[in-house]
């Protein structure tokens, strides 16, 4: 029998299911990290911090809030005034959503400036691709369920979106319906569906830590892991790491729970539903906005519509578009076909990354302004230079670009600094 | 008979392919029951009966003064009915020749001139557009206008401009009597 570990019965199960090694062996000082991972290696962690939260915040909330279009909106409005705690519970699960997103485009940039995408973690980037998917689909059901006129509208239009696929299309919103048009039967499988989703997304999270695990974190110099003097134990320089990293994420959570809780929400929420009226502005959350502004861009005048505009409509277009514009990410790693994973030794790459992020912004920008006169043309420009990076500028510079001179290790400039 | 004369033939080649066969059409059985009993999973969220039953709607016109118009619920939608006066009669007949996003006559969009019923979805993205109500803006051809993405509907409710790809949908309706409509 196992004499691993000093307590007896700790052995006596770890002969049986060797839990105890296992989990020392993922996050524990059985599992080694390159010894060079800086702050932007935080937000992993802090992603599983905050669908735990999620996950908690939102089992209770669902104790109280009824799925049925005449009480919903006033479950909703109960959770926060009679409920013990309710309001705080809501608060959280409210900008939780927030944070979930804020984190994770942070922890998707990170992979995209240090190249932790490339070979051998291909895998690992694309099931991430598919967590942020699970993600969206996850949050866009979760805003429909307080039954205001956002929530509502913004089912309506987004549904609405595959009408726009020929033949089947009608066919496919009554489906998602449940009916002929946004109503209680669509908002009953939304909350079904909004229960189930974030367990699918633990799901993907465990492959996800799986394929980590087996060629471990990329760090920021990029270079592989050559030998145990690279490495130190994840637990306990980073656990206490990753808690620090907690702490503070938790004052930026907390300071928009208890002082801005409305800060990232739309007041036309707080209005009921009504079928008979649309706000004059519909805008999704601030996490979709770039994407909405993708969508929007797919007009009869935009030239990247032009050499489609003889097979699909323009609505179609941009549908495609939109979902393309996340979808692509799963190629990057063949787009990309640069030796060198890190930005730091990338020049000409590091520029464009930067480029990128501003042309991300922008496109966020224009999402949550009204589509008229400049906002058009600045949306429609953005949109192509978002596609151009994906489809000519990564391919075409990774492939040409001259690359410094990479460390031999990740030691050597730990131990001597260079230059 | 040749497999009988000769006994490695039928170990070797018969029985491999016949246990093939065994794999393939468990596969291809399995493969087919699965499908029949995914079918009520994916069915069930169609419209269900009670939904279905619920998917007409009577309306009496009398009240409607010409130029006024009513919106009334029909399959939790909108449908917008309009009295038309002889002015917008005439401009919506004349426009049947200009060049239209969605071509279509104006006569095959109503049953009687005055009397125009459409399904009051903006066939974008589902907006419900403005112009039911006098103090509303009615767009550019004085029909209706959606204001989420800005297409204009005219006096027949077809798609003159914006991004909008057809005219605002007629439902199924029929006169029971002058003054009611069945719509549905």
């Amino acid at each position: 029998m196992s004499t691993k570990f000093k307590n007896p019965i700790v052995n006596w199960i770890e002969y049986r299911l060797p839990i105890f090694s296992f989990l020392n062996d993922s996050l524990g000082s059985g599992y080694p990290t390159p010894k060079n991972l800086n702050y932007w290696w935080n937000f992993g962690s802090l992603l599983g911090f905050v669908l735990v939260v999620m996950i908690v915040t939102g089992i209770t909330l669902a104790m109280h809030y009824t799925p049925h279009v005449d009480h919903a909106f006033n479950s909703v409005e109960r959770i926060m005034r009679d409920v013990n705690y309710g309001w705080l519970i809501r608060y959280v699960h409210m900008n939780g959503a927030s944070m979930f997103f804020l984190v994770v485009y942070i922890h998707i940039f990170r992979g995209l400036y240090y190249g932790s995408y490339k070979a051998p973690r291909e895998l690992l980037w694309m099931i991430g691709v598919f967590i942020l998917l699970a993600m969206m689909a996850t949050a866009f059901m979760g805003y429909v369920l307080p039954w205001g006129q956002m929530s509502f509208w913004g089912a309506t239009v987004i549904t609405n979106l595959f009408s726009a696929i020929p033949l089947v299309g009608d066919s496919i919103v009554t489906l998602l319906w449940g009916g002929f048009s946004v109503d209680n039967a669509t908002l009953n499988r939304f909350f079904s569906l909004h229960y189930l989703m974030p367990f699918i997304i633990v799901g993907l999270v465990i492959i996800h830590l799986w394929a980590l695990h087996e060629h471990k974190s990329n760090n920021p110099l990029g270079v592989d892991i050559k030998s145990e003097q690279d490495m130190i134990p994840f637990h306990p320089y980073f656990t206490i790491k990753d808690l620090f990293g907690i702490s503070m994420f938790l004052i930026f959570f907390m300071y928009f729970v208890f002082f801005a809780p409305n800060f990232f929400g739309e007041p036309d929420n707080y209005i009921p539903a009504d079928p008979l009226s649309t706000p004059a502005h519909i805008v999704p959350e601030w996490y979709f906005l770039p994407y909405y502004a993708i969508l929007r861009a797919f007009t009869k005048d935009f030239f990247l519509y032009w050499p489609v505009a003889w097979l699909i409509t323009a609505k179609l277009a941009g549908v495609i578009a939109m979902f393309s514009s996340i979808l692509l990410l799963l190629f990057l790693p063949w787009l990309d076909g640069s030796p060198v994973r890190s930005n730091r030794f990338r020049p000409i790459s590091m520029m464009f990354f930067w480029i990128f992020v501003v042309d991300c912004l922008v496109l966020g920008y224009i999402g949550g302004k009204p589509a008229e006169g400049a906002f058009i043309v600045i949306g429609q420009v953005a949109t192509a230079y978002y596609f151009a990076h994906f489809l000519v500028i990564i391919p075409i510079i990774s492939r040409t670009e001259k690359v410094m001179q990479l460390p031999s290790s990740i030691s050597k400039p730990v131990l001597q600094p260079a230059e | 008979m040749d497999e009988i004369s000769n006994p490695d033939n039928l170990i070797d080649e018969d029985e491999k392919s016949r246990r093939d066969f065994l794999y393939v059409s468990t596969a291809v059985v399995g493969t087919v029951g699965g499908a029949f009993a995914a079918w009520p999973l994916i069915d069930q969220m169609n419209p269900a009966a009670d939904t279905l039953a619920l998917s007409t709607t009577e309306v009496n016109l009398e009240p409607i003064e010409e130029g006024q118009s009513i919106t009334v619920v029909w399959r939790g939608k909108p449908v917008f009915v309009r009295h038309r006066g002889p002015k917008e009669i005439r401009n919506a007949k004349q426009d049947d020749n200009v060049e239209l996003i969605d071509p279509e006559t104006d006569a095959s969009r109503v049953q009687k001139d005055k009397w125009l019923v459409l399904v009051g979805v903006c066939t974008h993205l589902g907006c419900i557009p403005l112009g039911q109500k006098p103090s509303e803006a009615k767009g550019e051809y004085g029909g209706w206008f959606c204001p989420c993405h800005g297409s204009h509907y005219d006096t027949s409710g077809r798609i003159r401009k914006g991004p909008a790809p057809t005219n605002l949908e007629i439902p199924d309706y029929a006169f029971i009597n002058d003054t009611t409509i069945k719509i549905g």
